[in-house]
């Protein structure tokens, strides 16, 4: 295991890189995730109060 | 579109995330360590699937952009809209992890030649794409102009592409090309197109979501958006 994370002397260069795709890619997932739900949550919401008043 | 775009986004994740664990475990794991460049070249693993992506992601977001400004399909500026920040994304962790493949190679973490270079420029192109969209006041004439950057942009990607061909350069040729026999060994390269499809799934999925998103916000005074349940948003 320990070799494996050691990764042949490379470990800060490789693990670093991995950790900012994570970071980058996963961020861009998660930030389109929240803002869809947030952008869904009040335009529907607004949508409806609309129809209920015509 | 926004509900085919709903049902689709699921079958994409669920897709990335099968290919990207086996993508991982066999690069990291079962491939065999280079004769040369030892453990540090599974960077490769997440850098060349999003140099890739970069420039394909640009080539869609120009594509739909030239379709907007030719047919004023709304669309599909939605989709060149939807693609910019996840096509900024691939292009930084392309920037970031061949920095970090750079330094233990080559002994430097940046060097200006040609295919580092274009690369970055490809970054501020989707930076400039993103503020152009809420730079000017009207939405029309903010999709317009970012629409002409985008197409205009374009002209980077074959420079990005051949580069490597076209100067003298650190960064090594290409690893796969369609007409020539790869130059990695099998056992390296199965993982390497697994994590290209991972990407290429992400991006999809990705793609819907926002895709969603931007049709909601511009689509909200539509009758069908109050028939919509807050929840699932179907």
């Amino acid at each position: 295991m320990l070799e494996f994370l050691d990764m042949g002397g490379y470990a800060f260069y490789v693990w670093t890189s991995y950790s900012f795709a994570l970071i980058l890619l996963g961020g861009v997932v998660l930030w389109s995730a929240l803002q869809s739900r947030k952008v869904r949550v009040s335009t529907i919401r607004r949508a409806q109060q609309r129809k209920r008043k015509s | 579109m926004y509900r085919l775009a709903g049902r689709l986004a699921p079958w994409f994740g669920g897709l990335c995330l099968l290919s990207l664990a086996v993508g991982l475990y066999l690069g990291l794991v079962v491939a065999p360590a280079d004769y040369e460049q030892g453990d540090s070249y599974r960077i490769i693993y997440i850098h060349v699937p999003a140099a890739w992506m970069s420039m394909f992601t640009y080539v869609v977001m120009a594509t739909s952009s030239a379709i907007f400004l030719i047919w004023r399909l709304k669309i599909a500026d939605v989709v060149a809209e939807a693609s910019a920040p996840i096509g900024a994304a691939f292009t930084a962790v392309a920037l970031l992890t061949g920095s970090f493949w750079g330094k233990p190679m080559w002994g430097t973490w940046w060097i200006w030649d040609a295919r580092l270079t274009s690369e970055l420029l490809l970054l501020f192109l989707y930076l400039g794409y993103m503020a152009l969209r809420g730079a000017l006041d009207t939405p029309q004439g903010s999709a317009r102009a970012a629409a002409i950057l985008a197409v205009v942009g374009v002209v980077n990607i074959p420079i990005i592409h051949f580069s490597v061909e076209w100067w003298n350069t650190l960064h090594q040729p290409a690893t796969i090309t369609k007409l020539g026999k790869p130059s990695m060994h099998i056992s390296m390269l199965r993982p390497l197109l697994l994590m290209a499809l991972a990407f290429q799934l992400l991006y999809f999925h990705n793609l819907m979501v926002r895709m969603r998103t931007l049709i909601l916000s511009r689509e909200s005074r539509a009758s069908w958006v109050a028939e919509l349940n807050v929840e699932t948003g179907n």
